[in-house]
C-alpha cells in the first residue's frame, strides 16, 4: 500500500502500524508526536495503529523557533 | 525580583526566550543560561532524521520549562492539530497560540486566533495567545479563559520596538491576566520599556539569538527586563513641562 509520512510517498506492506513507520525515520519514542490524516495518535496506540492505503502520516518533533 | 505567575505556576524570570534564529544549539544554550530566562518557546516541525541534537535536549540540561508555539499555523483548524501534537510531543498543555495572516507581516490574524483559543480553553490546553496590540481582542480572549495575553510591539523579527506604547498601556490597565509583550524587541531599552508599560514580562528571540554577540546581548535583556520592572514598582515621577528644583530654591 502506498502512504505518506512526512510529505514522502512510501510503499510499505499491508498491516504495517504506526510505530514501525515512525521508526522509519527515528529510534527515539519521546519528544515526537503523529497524526494520521490529520488526528493525532496517541503513543499509546502507535504499535496497535495499523495504517492504511493513502494515510498521510505526520511524525513531527520540537526545533527551534518562536 | 517578584515572581512571574501565570497560570497558577512561577517563574523566577520576567524574560521569556525563544529559540528561533541561533546559529547553533552551543550559541543558544550560552545565550539561554545568560538571559536567565525559566520558560523558552519552541516550534513543531516535520523529524529530520539527519538533525543532530535537540533544542529538547538544551532546554531539558537547563530545566527550563518547554512553551511550544503553534507557529506557521495560518488556520484555527491548524493550530489546534499543532496544539495537540506538541502536548503529545512534549507532555505539556501549554501553548503560544499564534496564528497568522500572512507571510509577508507575520501579523496575528484576531478572528482565527480567537477561534482556536476557544477550542483550545475548552480541550484543557493553557492557553498564551500572540494578538496585536488591540485591548479589546486582548479582553476577549481573557474572558475566553486564556492564561495570558501576548501582544505584539511590532512585527515578528523588526526589531523596529514598541510601536504603540498608549495600546498596550491599556491593554495591562485592563488586563486580569499577565500581559507579554512579544515581538518588536530590537535592543534592552524597548525591553525596559515594555516593563516600565506594566508588561508582567517580555518575549524577544530574534534581538539576542541574531544580534552579533547573542550572550551578551541576553545578559542585557535580562538586566533591561529587571530594571523596567524594578521602575514600574518603584512608579515614576510625573512629567512636567517645567522644570522643578531638587536643591532648595533662595539664599
Amino acid at each position: 500500500m502506498k502512504v505518506t509520512i512526512n510529505g514522502s510517498a512510501r510503499e510499505l506492506p499491508h498491516g504495517t502500524t504506526v510505530a514501525q513507520a515512525v521508526r522509519i525515520l527515528t529510534s527515539a519514542t519521546t519528544g515526537v508526536a503523529v497524526a494520521v490524516n490529520d488526528e493525532v495518535v496517541t503513543r499509546g496506540t502507535w504499535e496497535t495503529t495499523a495504517l492504511s492505503d493513502s494515510d498521510r502520516v505526520e511524525v513531527l518533533t520540537a526545533v527551534q523557533g518562536g | 525580583m517578584d515572581d512571574l505567575i501565570i497560570a497558577g505556576e512561577k517563574f523566577s524570570s520576567r524574560l521569556i526566550m525563544g529559540t528561533g534564529g541561533a546559529p547553533s544549539l552551543e550559541v543558544l544554550d550560552r545565550a539561554l543560561v545568560a538571559s536567565g530566562t525559566r520558560l523558552t518557546t519552541v516550534a513543531m516541525r516535520r523529524l529530520d532524521p539527519a538533525a543532530r541534537g535537540s533544542v529538547l535536549d538544551v532546554l531539558r540540561r537547563r530545566d527550563i520549562k518547554v512553551l511550544p508555539n503553534t507557529a506557521g499555523c495560518f488556520t484555527a483548524g491548524d493550530a489546534v492539530l499543532t496544539a495537540r501534537l506538541a502536548r503529545e510531543a512534549l507532555g505539556t498543555d501549554w501553548v503560544k497560540l499564534e496564528v497568522i495572516a500572512d507571510e509577508r507581516t507575520l501579523l496575528p490574524d484576531p478572528i482565527e486566533t480567537f477561534d482556536a483559543a476557544e477550542r483550545l480553553v475548552a480541550d484543557g490546553f493553557t492557553v498564551l495567545p500572540y494578538i496585536g496590540d488591540d485591548p479589546a481582542l486582548a479582553r476577549r480572549l481573557e474572558q475566553a479563559g486564556c492564561a495570558a495575553v501576548m501582544p505584539l510591539g511590532a512585527p515578528i523579527g523588526s526589531g523596529l520596538g514598541i510601536r504603540n506604547p498608549h495600546s498596550i498601556e491599556l491593554i495591562v490597565e485592563a488586563a486580569g491576566v499577565p500581559v507579554i509583550l512579544d515581538a518588536g524587541i530590537g535592543t534592552a531599552s524597548d525591553a525596559a520599556l515594555a516593563m516600565e508599560l506594566g508588561c508582567d514580562a517580555v518575549l524577544l528571540a530574534t534581538a539576542v539569538t541574531r544580534a552579533q554577540r547573542p550572550d551578551l546581548m541576553a545578559a542585557a535583556m535580562k538586566g533591561a527586563v529587571e530594571a523596567g520592572r524594578l521602575a514600574r514598582l518603584a512608579g515614576r515621577i510625573p512629567r512636567r513641562r517645567y522644570a522643578e528644583a531638587s536643591s532648595p530654591v533662595g539664599p
